[in-house]
């Protein structure tokens, strides 16, 4: 039975630092903005010859 | 991976392909593809996409240039429209002393800014500005904070100047926001960092102090390890009461000691039971406490006020009148203008004033005439006419060319400043009544008390022990946390369905004011009429239509507002090129348009017999020196204003304060009943006194208003709203801002804040459902832990649901789900997957 107390406290251990981790995400400003990185996550760095083709198009057809 | 901007351009070329003639013009009008504008008056096609003006496609070149297109792709037409382009001058940025105002962190290679950039929108400007090092060499990261709408970017001094960036933002269509009010904001989190901590504390306990109390849920008693379970127990629950609850303990010690009982009165006597009584059962080995109970509690009762915390942060309620003066302003000094900032100006200064620029301090007029509209602080709208020597007040709007004035008194004792020292402003709002919550924790914590006094004296006579042990279950049981809950999940989640259609609240304590009011006082200009929103009719010998040609091609070259208006009027007609353009300032302008001079302004300046306006604003024509008439401005009332006067006369007594002479008094006196008041030439100061006046006479006023005019009788009254056409304006400190849009559904929307109420009174009839089967267990001394442990989390739960559900369902039956979205609003997410997958 003694284990148990071994094992409460290594889980309260790992819990703490699960604790201690979310004070330093709030102390480094995590929360402050809770709606701005949920747009930012969502786009790919492009290769730049991904976006050209629509300027190839553009160029060519040149109206007067 | 064909995005929405792809397959739009795909399907312009196909149809170009097809039928080149026809698509530009009959099968469907184009839109702008910076700024998503129909081009109607000016057209133009580069790169084979379609711009309503010269800015719109200036910006896509320079995009296009730094590879940026990406943000046509994000988000469809994002960008601000440039047909009215601005250049401001941002040499004052240069000045060491403005700069150190502005930065947040210098060293030798990195500067810290952070600018307000209002016009940030959506998702693609998000994008653009945190690739803002792609357009300005030296700047090494920029992060947008969406909600608040700013940027705060990173750059190397050797490499970039703080102009340099200001300029290229400008450019962009993101102009930032510099004014006096900025450099002493503070900067907050939208929820106080506290809070995620105290949030952080009382999870992280709850969830172990419940998995150390299984062996009791199960049953498993008398163990020697479940006492030391218990000791854990108590352990983890000391942060809880000492940190978690520290909120509720001040608050309610704060109250008992000013003799007012709060809500957090009998919570804090539930906090306080159970943890006496925990501790007693532990240390004494009689059971294993209610320490799981506490946790929970303090954990729901902070989510709840988590919820309702939540603002509005890209709105400000809190502005006083720094927030619309300029950061700096151009003085005469040593034979040059220089740039210094607007705290530093003394009086004897010559400093000059742009077009559009607020008059930050009193002064003498050194040009020879202009106008100045004081509608900012007077209401009333017709701009006034100055000449050289008279003297300006603060707060005046300059109208055309640049001006300059002799300052003569410092900018804090203008004319203008003298309304914020009064009471109204000094004192906070929150502080002068109780709420309704408090009300009902009064009765509560004597009702418990009672009852906690008769448990006690039944049992005392046969058991003391017993005695002890159910009287403190009373008070663990009746601690009124359900009641605590109901209130910030329904009001905070109307706060956000009122918010979803465009009006905004300061706090769930402005619903609590609505709720009472008893009269609402209504401001005219910008209020009840539309603000740049004119009915303009021709007075005098008809224009034929190349005449009007003539006259809008001349309106349109004149940067003066209403000249603005009349091209606008005039939209159908024809542009012709216009020569030797000259403005007069005060007085109008002049220029020659196919071989014709045409004059238009003031009824001096084009020679009429006589002005003969009636007050009105008018514009003057005269043709080849020959006067032809005037154009008569009359300002539009609001889309139905008649019927949301007449519904919300049924229930409260109304009133109209208005800055304007009295002119329009028969209109309005036929709309309004019989029994209000209606006061025009109404100074600030006077609104200000008429709500005093109002509330000594025991009545719970509303104001509605819209400019800086009105600051002090919004401040003064119960509930200041704000009525404004763009919800990123400047609005005066109010406590609620709503949509011009919204002004005809303002009846139905005070009638829902109203009858939440009711909603909160059904959620009190559930928490008194809940407590007395409670208490009918803690009076008999059977509340063991786990019925406890039970019962706590249940009742807190049906609270959060009912109260979401039931405003919710409210917010449905009155139809209200069926206004308009908000139209600033934030990017769909769905939208944001398109472009993703």
């Amino acid at each position: 039975m003694g284990v148990i107390f071994l094992l409460i406290g290594i889980s309260l251990i790992v819990a703490g630092g699960f604790l201690a981790a979310f004070f330093w995400a709030v102390r480094s400003g995590q929360y402050d903005d809770e709606y701005t990185p949920s747009v930012r996550i969502l786009w790919d760095d492009k290769k730049p010859e991904n976006s050209t083709s629509i300027d190839n198009n553009s160029t060519t057809v040149n109206k007067p | 991976m064909p995005s929405n901007f792809d397959r739009h351009l795909q399907e312009i070329f196909a149809a170009m392909k097809e039928s080149p003639v026809e698509i530009s013009v009959s099968e469907r009008k184009p839109t702008c593809v910076h700024c998503g504008e129909a081009c109607d008056t000016t057209h133009i096609v580069h790169n084979d996409l379609d711009f309503c003006c010269e800015g719109c496609q200036w910006v896509y070149q320079i995009l296009h240039d730094n590879n940026l297109q990406e943000y046509y792709k994000i988000q469809q037409s994002p960008g601000i429209n440039q047909r009215v382009r601005e250049a401001t001058d941002y040499a004052f940025l240069d000045e060491p002393e403005i700069q150190q105002k502005i930065i947040d962190y210098a060293s030798s290679h990195l500067i810290k800014v952070t600018f307000h950039l209002p016009a940030i929108h959506c998702a693609s400007c998000i994008w653009l500005l945190e690739h803002l090092y792609k357009l300005v060499p030296g700047v090494s990261r920029s992060q947008v904070d969406f909600l608040r709408k700013k940027v705060t970017i990173h750059y190397d001094p050797t490499q970039v100047t703080l102009r340099r960036i200001a300029e290229m933002l400008e450019h962009i269509g993101y102009a930032p926001s510099l004014n006096m009010g900025q450099l002493e904001e503070k900067k907050l989190p939208v929820v106080p960092r506290k809070l995620y901590y105290q949030l952080g504390v009382a999870g992280f306990c709850f969830g172990n102090i419940m998995l150390l109390s299984f062996p009791e849920y199960l049953g498993i008693e008398g163990d020697q390890a479940s006492r030391w379970f218990n000791y854990l127990n108590w352990g983890l629950g000391l942060p809880v009461l000492l940190f978690g609850a520290q909120d509720y303990l001040k608050s309610a010690w704060h109250g008992v000691k000013n003799g007012g009982l709060n809500m957090d009165v009998p919570i804090t006597l539930g906090i306080i039971a159970l943890f006496v009584r925990s501790t007693i059962d532990i240390f004494g080995n009689y059971g294993s406490g209610y320490m799981d109970s506490l946790a929970g509690l303090v954990f729901f009762l902070l989510i709840g006020k988590w919820f309702q915390q939540k603002t509005f942060h890209h709105l400000s309620f809190d502005r006083d009148y720094k927030s619309y003066f300029p950061i700096a302003i151009s003085v005469w000094q040593e034979d040059r203008w220089t740039t210094i900032p607007l705290s530093k100006v003394e009086p004897g200064q010559r400093i000059q004033i742009k077009n559009n620029q607020l008059i930050p301090a009193d002064g003498i007029l050194l040009t020879p005439a202009t106008q100045i509209d004081y509608s900012f602080v007077t209401g009333e709208s017709d701009p006034v006419f100055k000449r050289a020597g008279d003297t300006l007040y603060a707060g005046g709007k300059q109208i055309g060319s640049p001006i300059e004035i002799q300052v003569t008194k410092a900018v804090g004792q203008s004319y203008l400043l003298q309304l914020w020292e009064d009471r109204a402003f000094t004192q906070k709002k929150e502080t002068r009544d109780h709420r309704l919550a408090d009300q009902i924790g009064t009765y509560f914590t004597v009702a418990i008390l009672t009852i906690a006094g008769i448990t006690f004296l039944y049992w005392s006579g046969k058991d003391l022990n017993m005695a002890l042990v159910t009287v403190t279950s009373v008070l663990i049981i009746a601690c009124p946390c359900a009641l605590a809950l109901a209130i910030p999940f329904t009001y905070g989640n109307v706060m956000r369905l009122l918010a979803d259609k465009n009006m905004y609240l300061r706090s769930t304590r402005i619903i609590e004011e609505i709720q009472r009011l008893t009269h609402i006082v209504f401001d005219k200009t910008g209020t009840l009429t539309a603000v740049n929103d004119y009915h303009i009719l021709f007075h005098g010998t008809p224009l034929s239509e190349a005449e009007s040609v003539l006259v809008r091609s001349v309106a349109h070259a004149s940067t003066h507002p209403l000249s603005h208006q009349l091209d606008l009027y005039l939209n159908k007609y024809q542009l012709g090129s216009t020569e030797d353009f000259r403005e007069e300032p005060g007085q109008g302008v002049t220029a020659r348009v196919a071989g014709q001079v045409v004059r238009i302004g003031s009824a001096n300046w084009t020679g009429a017999p006589n002005p003969g306006s009636n007050g009105k604003q008018s514009v003057h024509i005269s043709i080849d020196g020959t006067y032809r008439g005037n154009y008569l401005y009359e300002s539009r009332y609001r889309a139905s204003w008649r019927k949301t006067i007449k519904v919300l006369a049924r229930d409260y007594q109304l009133s109209l304060l208005s800055g304007d002479g009295d002119r329009e008094l028969r209109r309005i006196r036929s709309v309004f009943p019989a029994a209000s008041t209606i006061l025009f030439n109404q100074k600030p100061k006077d609104k200000l006194e008429y709500i005093r006046a109002l509330q000594d006479a025991e009545q719970r006023v509303m104001m509605i208003g819209d400019g800086i005019n009105d600051a002090g009788a919004l401040q003064a009254s119960e509930v200041g709203l704000v009525i404004t056409e763009d919800i990123n304006n400047f609005t005066p400190a109010s406590d609620a801002i709503i949509h011009n849009g919204l002004f005809p559904y303002l009846p139905q929307l005070i009638q829902y804040t109203r009858l939440s109420r009711r909603v909160v009174f059904g959620a009190y009839f559930l928490a008194l459902l809940y407590n007395v089967v409670g208490l009918s267990f803690a009076v008999q001394g059977m509340l063991s832990p786990l019925v406890a442990a039970v019962l706590m989390p249940i009742s807190s739960v049906t609270m959060v649901l009912y109260g979401l559900s039931a405003s919710t369902l409210l917010f449905r039956i009155m139809k209200l789900n069926e206004l308009p979205q908000a139209d600033w609003v934030q990017t769909k997410v769905d939208d944001l997957y398109q472009f993703s997958t």
